[in-house]
């Protein structure tokens, strides 16, 4: 499914192929505080996009500005646009955006610890109508997470890190989404895990949902990704395919600690190359 | 051993009442963070429009309830949505302040209409008793038992099974996780808004059937629920119920023997032992008998 859909990714994007894109998105907090200094991104149907990025790049509000989030923390979009499934997003509520298809997973998974992991799920079915339909998302879940068979009952908070991003995931998945936005899912989990989660994303990938994958860390992200973005400052400073940034030096030697360290910010990258040309 | 049962039973039926009105503060408080003060308010509208329907219009008593029920929902839902809407995101104290004066307004609304003297809530069930054995029961303490225990269940069931239910017990959690889940944090507002002017409805039933009758103290009924709720755990249904029959039962024997186990208490020292037994309570659990501490692992 993949790589018949990178086959596309280069054709002129018709819209039909577009499930998600932004164009120049500014994000202001509070009156006063620029989130996103006009943001650009698509998201073509089938693939996985990465979006890298240090703490306070912005990550998290292109993702609160994208599902209608920006309320809660009193954030406004105040340039640019966002189409979903060729549809305007500006000024939506939350519900309508879910029942759009687009689902998240937050960052730091925000389950309902004081639920069952029952309870969790069907959470994330409020949007969904149909009983059978439901039952269906239902299964689909647990199939894919098998270790929550037995945990259905537990209350969500007592699990395990792991066990918890899996729940996250599958409440997402419970609205059978289009498009699936997951922030940071491999934040404070142990390697095995976050290996996990990858095959996870992948394989909720291949059955069919677009992924936007929220990350810090580089080297899952862009493994997995069709196309990645970088950004800093609420901006994008980089973005091509996925095995592209992988290979970049600059993204090698700032996310995956490759080469020296020591450096701030990726718009030094080019005084800095220079200066180490110069050196040696 | 006669009395005491009987002193434990008219107990366990006040601690129902106290149950029922602890439950509006609780669905409020669990759903917004507000402690509603207006509640005792809502108790009195309730009893006061039963009053108004069975005596005015003549219309058959548990027709009556009802009535005042979806009315005095009517109001609490108005008042969401007029003035509590509005203030969201403000800080939770000054939406606290805003229930006080609503419990003012009501409190003067209902004095305006049907003045201040006691009347009569016109309920079927009077002073009848029944007798098991020696133990003398009065009906309307098995009625408002029955009556708590019948809110209660449907209050289990819906937060249990349906829907709404589960996105009020989430947006409690998670408001904007809950958001995230496409659920209306509106909705829930005004749907615990809504049952909690049902519930005080049927609480003030309960509370006028009693000694106090329709007249404007009823509202003082709902400051002595006070302790139950803090007993049981602000955010607890369950902790409502389990507080209020505490503090019913501690009331009615205190009531019942201060006066040959310890004659050099004043009288009226049975509305002080409430707040006595939340002190020691909270001592040893602060967040009440069944209250939430966080839930957290990291």
């Amino acid at each position: 499914m993949n790589t018949s859909m990178t086959a596309t990714n280069n054709a002129p994007g018709t819209d039909a192929d577009v499930v998600l894109s932004a164009q120049g998105v500014e994000v202001v907090y509070r009156d006063v505080l620029l989130g996103l200094r006009g943001v650009s991104l698509e998201v073509k149907r089938g693939s996985i996009v990465a979006v890298l990025g240090s703490n306070g790049s912005g990550k998290t509000t292109l993702l609160r500005a994208l599902t209608g989030l920006l309320d809660v923390h009193r954030g406004k979009v105040t340039k640019g646009s966002m189409q979903f499934e060729g549809q305007p997003l500006e000024r939506r509520d939350p519900a309508s955006i879910v029942r759009a298809g687009m689902a998240q997973v937050m960052e730091g998974r925000r389950i309902f610890p004081a639920l069952t992991v029952d309870e969790n799920l069907r959470t994330g079915a409020y949007t969904v109508r149909s009983k059978a339909q439901i039952r269906e998302n239902y299964d689909r879940v647990l199939s894919l997470f098998p270790v929550l068979v037995d945990r259905r009952t537990s209350t969500a908070g007592y699990l395990s890190g792991g066990e918890q991003q899996m729940v996250a995931i599958g409440r997402a998945l419970m609205s059978s989404p289009t498009l699936l936005l997951l922030d940071e899912p491999s934040l404070g989990l142990a390697p095995l895990i976050v290996e996990q989660i990858a095959g996870i994303v992948r394989e909720v990938n291949a059955q069919g949902t677009s992924v936007v994958l929220v990350e810090q860390n580089a080297t899952m992200a862009l493994s997995l990704a069709d196309h990645g973005y970088v950004l800093e400052n609420g901006r994008v400073v980089k973005d091509g395919p996925g095995a592209e940034l992988l290979a970049d030096k600059d993204i090698q030697e700032f996310y995956l600690g490759v080469g020296d360290a020591g450096r701030k910010s990726f718009r030094d990258v080019k005084t800095y190359r220079r200066r180490k040309r110069w050196s040696s | 051993m006669t009395r005491f049962i009987e002193f434990a039973l008219a107990g366990l039926a006040q601690g129902f009442v106290y149950a029922l009105v602890a439950l509006g503060f609780v669905i409020i408080y669990k759903a917004t963070e507000v402690i509603n003060f207006a509640q005792g308010g809502l108790l009195t509208l309730g009893v006061y429009l039963v009053y108004n329907f069975t005596s005015g219009q003549s219309v058959p008593f548990p027709l009556a309830v009802v009535m005042s029920m979806i009315v005095t929902a009517g109001v609490a839902l108005l008042f969401e949505r007029l003035v509590l809407r509005r203030m969201l995101g403000n800080p939770v104290f000054a939406q606290v302040m805003v229930t006080i004066g609503l419990l003012f307004i009501l409190q003067n609304l209902v004095i305006a209409i049907w003045g201040a003297e006691p009347l009569n809530l016109g309920d079927p069930w009077g002073i009848s008793t029944i007798s098991i054995g020696e133990v003398i029961i009065e009906v309307r303490d098995l009625w408002t038992a029955a009556l708590a225990i019948g809110v209660l269940v449907v209050f289990f069931l819906f937060f249990r099974f349906s829907k709404l239910g589960l996105a009020m017990r989430a947006t409690a959690v998670d408001q904007e996780a809950a958001l995230a889940q496409g659920m209306s944090s509106r909705q829930v507002y005004m749907a615990a808004w809504g049952i909690a002017g049902a519930t005080a409805a049927i609480a003030g039933v309960g509370v006028a059937a009693g000694a106090t009758g329709v007249s404007p103290s009823v509202e003082f009924v709902a400051l002595l629920a006070f302790p139950a709720i803090i007993l049981g755990g602000i955010d607890s249904p369950l902790g409502a119920v389990i507080g209020g029959l505490i503090i019913g039962v501690t009331q009615s024997l205190t009531a019942g023997y201060q006066n040959e186990l310890f004659p050099w208490l004043w009288a009226g020292f049975d509305d002080v032992m409430p707040f006595i037994v939340m002190v020691l309570v909270l001592l040893v659990r602060p967040y009440g008998l069944f209250g939430t501490p966080e839930i957290k692992r990291v």
